[in-house]
């Protein structure tokens, strides 16, 4: 029992770290597409952020310069994208993809250029990397305080900087969109375009400012990929991250605190499924570990039809504004 | 420096106005035009301070334009504005905004998910934070509703409240900028009867505490009612200017839809046979929950033609729409060939075709044709399985363009090119085009709206020369139009609407352009004849 207990912890600790990431990309998600932008672009911006990131620490030796580098990198996708679909009125869907598909090729060719190790960055040293940080006392505790002071050392500390960057992420979020007048405007411009044009502000540097936001996040969680978890860029490495964070955003209704629960539950899943892949149990016997990863998309495509409560996205979502009459 | 003078000067203005200046709003020459068309033309204006400006017109006159003009939303081409005898240039809303320019919207500008409060204080939350602002708004917009009677629940969620409530959200949020000039942009139109006499309170309320109010609108009764000065325009012209004591609603009316004589041709009555069509009572209710079409009762004849006059928005859409069967009437029956349709027996485009009945649609570039397909393409639209083009799985483009090409040939449409856009033809040819894929059906019923709106001259005489001849032989046709002259050459009978009801019926001969202009501002037959 204490062993299942133990294992359990270890399940949680990991969904947060594979959370991480989602939870990032979620709450970019949540700027963009409350300002009316849709944003599957997220998973090309975390791709391209992942090989700054590591290409740049590789060559500075420090992460931190990497991850700015990254985060300029995912705000200069950002605007490419709102150049389409903000001044152009573009698709938003389409422009995207665009993104998406040419980050996908681009980190693979400059990676083979710059390294040629098959479009992968070198493996980066422990001092270029975003390392775990040991909270005081967790040993202490773990040995002197049943039970919590066990989950203090395993869940609570030993996560790097960029853990504890994306649950703040979450509260900042939801400060800034619900306790201030930026948040104010910024969920009038997805809902009600006209209804800010007409009070006298500019609907385009509205989304601007938050498809800006969405680049940051975007950055973050592509520096987590490549210089926190990961030792280095491998092509493709988000795998997919950035739509799960979509749908894990849509599945918390574009608000962050959902969102954040969306991320968890995501991650529980799959660090769940790793752990039971091939493991008996009574009754059941083995569980494809396939089986509960795709469970967080088939809630995901339950929910989008209808069946558990309402979703409405922001009203004026995906619709270039134009100015009329 | 240049900038910083005129914000000293803007204060100043908002602050004291201008005493010289009896005028809280003047134009002067305003221009503005989209494309090829001219939205206002050469428009001068003064708007006296304190009173209730009346702007009417029919729907594409101009008025709306005009609006956003004075609201910073479009920068006019020409001319120039001035605010309380100053020159300004308003590069956008806001800049009108600082200058206590506020606006009503038609269409509300709230964002339905927030609270009432939330939407007032949109844009000009305050430098101190949102809680503050919102704290100071709740302070200001009590004293707001108080002085002018204004009742708002602040916490509710915008789209969860009445129209009429969502209104005074609109003109709290004009007030809560320091609205010195307030315009509403066809503030009733969305509105019961109840809540428009409760506007017109408010509306009065402000005008003595000072505020100067520009009303659009194209309801004559309301003009009547309430303003103190009225302006008309049409075709992007201002066309009269005087005091509302002074004037009365048919005049206006004629000056609505007076427009130049282009064709005058007395033609030969027809000769009426059978009832082709007959309505009884057929009544429409839009999705707001008004009735569009009150009540609805005519016959028509085969070998006449109806005509219905009126102010458009009056009705006359609706009616059409019923009868080619797009729309479903809530109430009421009507009778095409023997079949009864009513609210639970449909009609469908289609099958109204089957039995007949052809129809020409009043604004051609949304449903006549498809500005993208080629001419041959929109010339078999509705028509795609007729015995004409052969009936097969498949359409062939070349018998297609061969019937296009006979349709264009014998209906003058130019240039007579099959494969052209639909776009590419000019809006009397477009016209053409329609009118021949119509009547090539040998219809039974022919419904015509705007038969010439937007259409050259030549154009205007093929096509009512056309409509007579389709009528001498024999088919019944109703013509809506807002062109009073029109109604009068083509007509043998004049049905004359006003808010969805038939206000009455009048022979061609009987008819005079007076008595019909005070028929569509709502007079009954026995009062309008007796005027004359």
């Amino acid at each position: 029992m204490a062993d299942f207990w133990f294992q359990f912890l270890l399940a949680l600790d990991s969904s947060i770290r594979v959370a991480t990431p989602l939870i990032l990309g979620a709450m970019a998600g949540i700027f963009s597409e409350r300002s009316g932008i849709i944003d599957i672009s997220l998973e090309g911006k975390m791709l391209m952020a992942a090989f700054v990131a590591a290409a740049v620490a590789y060559g500075t030796g420090s992460p931190w310069l990497g991850a700015i580098a990254a985060i300029i990198v995912s705000i200069i996708a950002s605007l490419i994208h709102g150049f389409a679909c903000i001044i152009h009125r573009g698709n938003q869907v389409i422009s995207g993809l665009a993104i998406n598909i040419l980050a996908s090729g681009l980190t693979v060719i400059i990676g083979i250029a710059l390294f040629r190790q098959g479009g992968q960055t070198p493996t980066l040293p422990k001092s270029a990397r975003f390392n775990s940080i040991e909270l005081p006392f967790a040993q202490y505790f773990a040995d002197n305080i049943p039970i919590l002071g066990v989950v203090y050392k395993e869940l609570i500390s030993g996560h790097n900087i960029l853990v504890w960057l994306a649950l703040a992420s979450v509260g900042i979020t939801y400060y800034i969109l619900f306790k201030t007048t930026f948040g104010l405007r910024l969920r009038a411009v997805g809902e009600k375009p006209e209804a800010l044009d007409s009070a006298g502000i500019s609907v385009s540097k509205m989304r601007f400012q938050a498809i800006i936001i969405a680049g940051i996040l975007c950055g973050l969680a592509g520096v987590y990929l490549s210089t926190a978890t990961g030792a280095g860029f491998v092509k493709e490495m988000t795998a997919g991250k950035g739509y799960i964070a979509l749908a894990a955003m849509i599945f918390g209704k574009w608000r962050p605190v959902p969102a954040l629960f969306a991320c968890l539950m995501f991650g529980f899943l799959e660090a769940v499924a790793a752990r039971v892949q091939g493991a008996e149990f009574p009754i059941i016997g083995e569980i494809s570990s396939d089986l509960l990863l795709a469970l967080p998309y088939v809630l995901t495509v339950v929910l989008l039809a209808g069946f558990i409560g309402g979703v409405s996205p922001p009203r004026a979502i995906g619709q270039p504004y134009i100015k009329e009459r | 420096m240049l900038d910083k003078i005129n914000k000293v000067k803007r204060e100043h203005i908002i602050k004291n106005g201008d005493e010289s200046s009896p005028f809280a709003i003047s134009l002067i020459d305003i221009c503005k035009s989209f494309g090829p068309v001219q939205a206002n033309d050469a428009i001068s204006l003064d708007v006296t301070r304190g009173t209730i400006h009346g702007i009417i017109g029919e729907n594409g006159a101009g008025k709306s334009t005009l609006m956003s003009i004075i609201y910073g939303f479009y920068k006019p081409d020409s001319g120039m504005i001035k605010v309380a005898g100053t020159p300004v240039s308003f590069k956008q809303p806001s800049d009108a905004i600082s200058l206590g320019i506020g606006m009503v919207h038609q269409h509300f500008m709230l964002v339905p998910n927030f609270t009432a409060l939330e939407n007032i204080i949109l844009g000009s939350e305050g430098k101190k934070g949102l809680k503050s602002g919102l704290y100071a708004a709740r302070k200001k917009l009590k004293e707001l509703s108080q002085t002018y009677g204004l009742e708002v629940d602040l916490d509710s969620i915008t789209e969860d409240l009445p129209v009429g409530i969502q209104q005074r959200i609109e003109i709290l949020k004009a007030l809560y900028r320091g609205a010195k000039v307030l315009i509403l942009d066809e503030p009733t139109g969305v509105l019961t009867p109840q809540e428009t006499e409760r506007l017109f309170e408010i509306l009065n309320a402000l005008k003595s505490e000072g505020v100067t109010i520009l009303l659009i609108t194209h309801k004559l009764h309301e003009v009547m009612a309430i303003t103190d000065v009225v302006s008309v325009m049409r075709q992007g012209k201002l066309v009269a200017h005087t005091k509302t004591k002074e004037t009365n609603s048919e005049w206006l009316a004629e000056q609505m839809v007076g427009r130049s004589v282009l064709v005058n041709i007395q033609y030969p009555k027809g000769n009426p046979k059978h009832i082709a069509l007959s309505a009884e009572k057929v009544s429409v209710t839009d999705k707001r929950g008004f009735d569009s079409l009150k009540n609805v009762s005519f016959d028509l004849h085969a070998g006449e033609i109806l005509g219905i006059a009126g102010i458009s928005g009056n009705g006359q859409s609706e009616l059409l729409s019923v009868l080619s069967g797009i729309i479903q009437p809530a109430a009421g029956q009507f009778k095409i060939a023997e079949e009864l349709f009513d609210a639970t027996h449909h009609a469908d485009p289609q099958k109204v075709r089957q039995l007949g009945v052809a129809h020409v649609p009043e604004d051609r570039h949304a449903e006549g044709l498809i500005l993208q397909f080629q001419a041959f393409e929109s010339a078999i639209l509705g028509y795609e399985k007729s015995p004409n083009l052969g009936v097969k799985l498949l359409t062939d483009p070349n018998i297609n363009r061969t019937y296009c090409a006979q349709l264009m040939d014998s209906f003058d449409v130019r240039p007579q090119n099959p494969t052209l856009l639909s776009s590419q033809f000019s809006g009397g040819n477009q016209q053409k085009l329609i009118l021949a894929r119509e009547i090539s059906s040998m219809p039974k019923v022919l419904l015509v709206g705007q038969p010439t709106r937007g259409v050259d001259i030549g154009a205007i005489e093929f096509i009512h020369n056309t409509l007579i001849s389709m009528r001498d032989s024999g088919c019944a046709i109703i013509v809506v139009s807002v062109e009073l002259e029109e109604i009068l050459s083509l007509s043998d009978r004049i049905m004359v609407m006003n808010a969805g009801e038939v206000v009455g019926t009048v022979n061609k001969q009987d008819a005079t352009k007076p008595m019909l202009g005070k028929m569509m501002a709502g007079m009954t037959l026995n009062v309008a004849e007796k005027g004359v």
